[in-house]
């Protein structure tokens, strides 16, 4: 039970790193206020979307993000071998390249963890 | 009409600002500072313990703890005279660099060579948020199970040093250590590796001794 507090605790301190980037680019653009935000984040970067949607009316209440909607993009892992070239998403329990079985691969994308973009008035 | 304005900026930009900042703190006091992360019951406390042991008299030493459940490790670091902090973290699941920060000016850092700073029990947040120290290191155990690396790649990928702790315990505990060995290689290419066990001391040494080389080489 311990682990689900633990985790809502670790998305209210990336929910404030949210609201406060997209009001400090907000301001800068002389916006009035924030209505979207879009995120991008790779299956490897920890987060849940719930918890932090959760708590974003929370931060954000009084703030000209106030009511925003947050928008996730999710971006799959994504491995690459390095011995045969071939991509793939990689399993639960295994890194191994299915097509031939080589443990000499990487990760080429799903590490995204960052603030695209916000749509403002 | 709402307009759109690209940001492209990581989430925890300020956090890893911040996290630079206390390195050049650390680097101006030239101390060496590395962060401890494990699940709860890796045997943090047991491998910090013993490593101030080994490394007192070689070394100055310090300990900022910010895992509450083990303050047992701050208070026998100050017990044993070592300058030591606690960090309160409010059930924080991770330390985060302000953290880390407003512990720094609490230590007299031009007394110390080696930083250790005990991060929360935790597998999941701590890998998210850099506090500033020169080393990550990520202590795993053997009854955690082989499958770890696996379930929790993003906090394989960030650290520049892994213990293997409780290797005393492999003859009772079905642990495959090339299938664990083989998803951290993939996650973390060329990972400096230690086999220990902090109750019986094997392979403690190595550690120690290759710690105590990246301070003085640093």
């Amino acid at each position: 039970m311990a682990i689900i507090s633990l985790v809502i605790m670790h998305e209210l301190a990336v929910t404030q790193s949210i609201l406060d980037i997209s009001i400090r680019h907000a301001k800068e653009a002389d916006a009035k206020r924030v209505t979207d935000i879009n995120i991008v984040i790779g299956q490897f970067a920890s987060i849940v979307d719930d918890s932090v949607k959760f708590y974003w009316d929370l931060v954000a209440e009084g703030t000209i993000a106030h009511g925003a909607t947050l928008h996730f993009e999710r971006i799959p892992g994504e491995m690459t071998c390095e011995a045969c070239g071939h991509t793939f998403r990689p399993g639960d329990i295994s890194f191994e390249c299915p097509a031939c079985s080589s443990v000499q691969v990487r990760i080429t994308q799903g590490e995204e963890f960052r603030v695209d973009s916000i749509d403002v008035e | 009409m709402p307009t759109r304005i690209p940001v492209v900026e990581k989430i925890l930009s300020a956090n890893d600002r911040m996290a630079e900042r206390n390195q050049n703190t650390l680097d101006q006091a030239d101390v060496f500072a590395i962060n401890i992360m494990a699940s709860p019951g890796a045997g943090k406390t047991s491998v910090i313990l013993k490593t101030l042991e080994t490394l007192q008299g070689r070394l100055r030493l310090g300990v900022v703890e910010g895992d509450l459940a083990s303050s047992i490790d701050a208070e026998k670091a100050a017990a044993a005279g070592l300058p030591a902090v606690q960090i309160n973290t409010g059930g924080e699941c991770h330390l985060d660099a302000a953290m880390l920060s407003d512990a720094l000016p609490a230590l007299p850092l031009s007394e110390i060579d080696l930083l250790l700073v005990e991060n929360v029990g935790n597998l999941v947040c701590p890998a998210n948020f850099q506090i500033g120290t020169h080393l990550n290191v990520l202590i795993a155990s053997i009854p955690e199970g082989d499958d770890k690396p696996y379930k929790y790649p993003g906090m394989y990928r960030d650290v520049q040093a892994l213990i293997i702790n409780k290797i005393d315990l492999l003859p009772y505990v079905p642990f495959n250590m090339e299938y664990f060995r083989r998803g951290v290689e993939v996650l973390n290419p060329g990972l400096v590796t230690f086999a220990v066990s902090a109750k019986t001391g094997e392979g403690m040494a190595a550690w120690t001794d290759w710690l105590v080389e990246r301070v003085k080489t640093k």
